[in-house]
Formats: C-alpha cells, sequence, structure tokens
C-alpha cells in the first residue's frame, strides 16, 4: 500500500516579531516511520524499517538545531522549538530518511 | 514487542538493554560525569493514552548563551528494546530556549529518561514512569 510521504509543513509566526523575541517554530511531515519489527497482515513478511533519521533546521543559512532520530519516532513526525529572532531570513528544515529521501521546507521569519 | 532500530551514527547496542545498562549508554552518548536531576522538564501523563503517540515536550531551564548553553538532548525509553534511544537533538544558542516537542512511540510502560549537556559538559536529567495499556508498535 502506498503510504504518502512528505509533504512537510512548517508553521512560523505570520505577523513581524521583534527582535530578540523567541518565536515557536512547528512542523509535521508525512512519513510511516516504519519500525523494520512489523509484518504485513497479508504476507507474513517483515516491512523493512522506513524512517527519518535526522532533521536539520537552518535559520538565515545557519544550522541551528539538529535532531537524530529512532524509529520509535512516531508516525507522520511532529517537531516544534524555539528560535531567537535576529534578522529577517529563511528558516530552512531538511528531513532525510534511511532509504536515502530527503525533504525540505522553509518559511521566513520577519523581524520588524 | 519489540520496537526500534539502533540510530545510523551510534554503535549497535547491546541486544537487550536491561535499566542496568542504561547507564553505560548514556554516558556513550552524552558523555561521562555525575547527572543532576534537576534543570530538566518533561510534561508527561503518568498514564499514556495512545502509546504509539506520546507528546514529548522537552524545557530545559537553563541559559542558551553563547558560552553558556544546552548542547544536547536526548530521551530514552528503557523498555524500548533493542533500542531506548529515541531521540537526540544537538541545540544551539541562537535557540534562545532549551526547549523541543516531538512525538514517541512506547513498546511497554517504561521508564522515560531525558538527558542533557551544556557545552561544558555539565549533564541534567529527569526519570518518569510511564504506563501504557497496550505497546505502540501496532500503530
Amino acid at each position: 500500500m502506498a503510504e504518502e510521504l512528505g509533504n512537510p509543513k512548517i508553521r512560523t509566526p505570520k505577523d513581524p516579531v521583534k527582535k530578540g523575541e523567541l518565536v515557536e517554530i512547528r512542523s509535521l511531515i508525512k512519513h510511516p516511520m516504519q519500525t523494520g519489527l512489523r509484518r504485513d497482515k497479508v504476507t507474513d513478511a517483515l516491512i523493512p524499517a522506513h524512517f527519518i533519521e535526522s532533521v536539520v533546521v537552518e535559520y538565515g543559512g545557519k544550522p541551528v538545531l539538529k535532531a537524530t532520530w529512532s524509529t520509535a519516532v512516531a508516525k507522520d513526525p511532529y517537531l516544534a522549538f524555539f528560535i531567537k529572532a535576529e534578522a529577517t531570513g529563511p528558516l530552512k528544515m531538511t528531513w532525510k530518511d534511511n532509504k536515502g529521501q530527503v525533504f525540505e521546507a522553509s518559511a521566513v521569519i520577519t523581524v520588524a | 514487542m519489540v520496537l526500534g532500530t539502533p540510530l545510523a551514527q551510534a554503535e549497535a547496542p547491546t541486544p537487550t538493554a536491561p535499566a542496568n545498562d542504561m547507564d553505560a549508554l548514556i554516558a556513550r552518548l552524552m558523555g561521562p560525569g555525575p547527572i543532576t536531576l534537576e534543570k530538566v522538564a518533561l510534561d508527561l501523563p503518568a498514564t499514556a493514552d495512545n502509546a504509539a503517540l506520546v507528546r514529548m515536550p522537552i524545557v530545559v531551564d537553563h541559559p542558551m548563551e553563547p558560552n553558556n548553553f544546552i548542547q544536547m538532548v536526548a530521551l530514552f525509553a528503557d523498555n524500548n528494546t533493542p533500542d531506548p534511544l529515541v531521540a537526540q537533538f544537538e541545540l544551539t544558542p541562537e535557540m534562545g530556549k532549551a526547549a523541543v516537542e516531538f512525538r514517541a512511540r512506547l513498546a511497554a510502560s517504561s521508564k522515560v529518561r531525558v538527558i542533557a549537556r551544556s557545552n561544558t559538559g555539565k549533564l541534567y536529567g529527569l526519570i518518569k514512569e510511564v504506563q501504557v495499556a497496550t505497546g505502540g508498535c501496532a500503530g
């Protein structure tokens, strides 16, 4: 069965923020996060592991957060964190799975 | 039921990781030294309604300044075998606040441990017991 994959979303504040303000960023991506230990209900064959193993967040072109995940991160991974707004700039996130698939999304943090 | 695949970056863990191996695993991943059980918060219910989707909001009450910040945070579930390491985060002062939230699967009722390491190598931690009705690997 094909599962929807990717479609990453990042939520940043819509309105401009003040310099130095803590901004909460929320993100979501569609991914089955297969553990590799489950069996297909029909064939009883093991379903290969398929999971996001790293997430990198860059703000203004500089890495600010890196996550390394195991298969124990829940399906359709959610990740929220804070960024201290210093200047208007892109907030870019890159998700990479164990099959080499890469998903990217970006949003802008606007500092008034 | 078993859950978890070793992280690519981590060395292969021992086939089973009983609680008394947790100290060695944590020391290998987070560095040696005593762990102070303070500064770390994890708002977790005593019983998880859905073991396949357990909110893990981690907050470390620590400055995030260029020379004094939390550099690494990891979350472990003792009874997630073979690999209790659920997620590891590398943080920077640019975040302004040492906080991350994600959702985890728990294979069984378990101790959940969050360990944080400062840029100077100080370790802080928290241990919570979480009960689950059924394991989260069926999701």
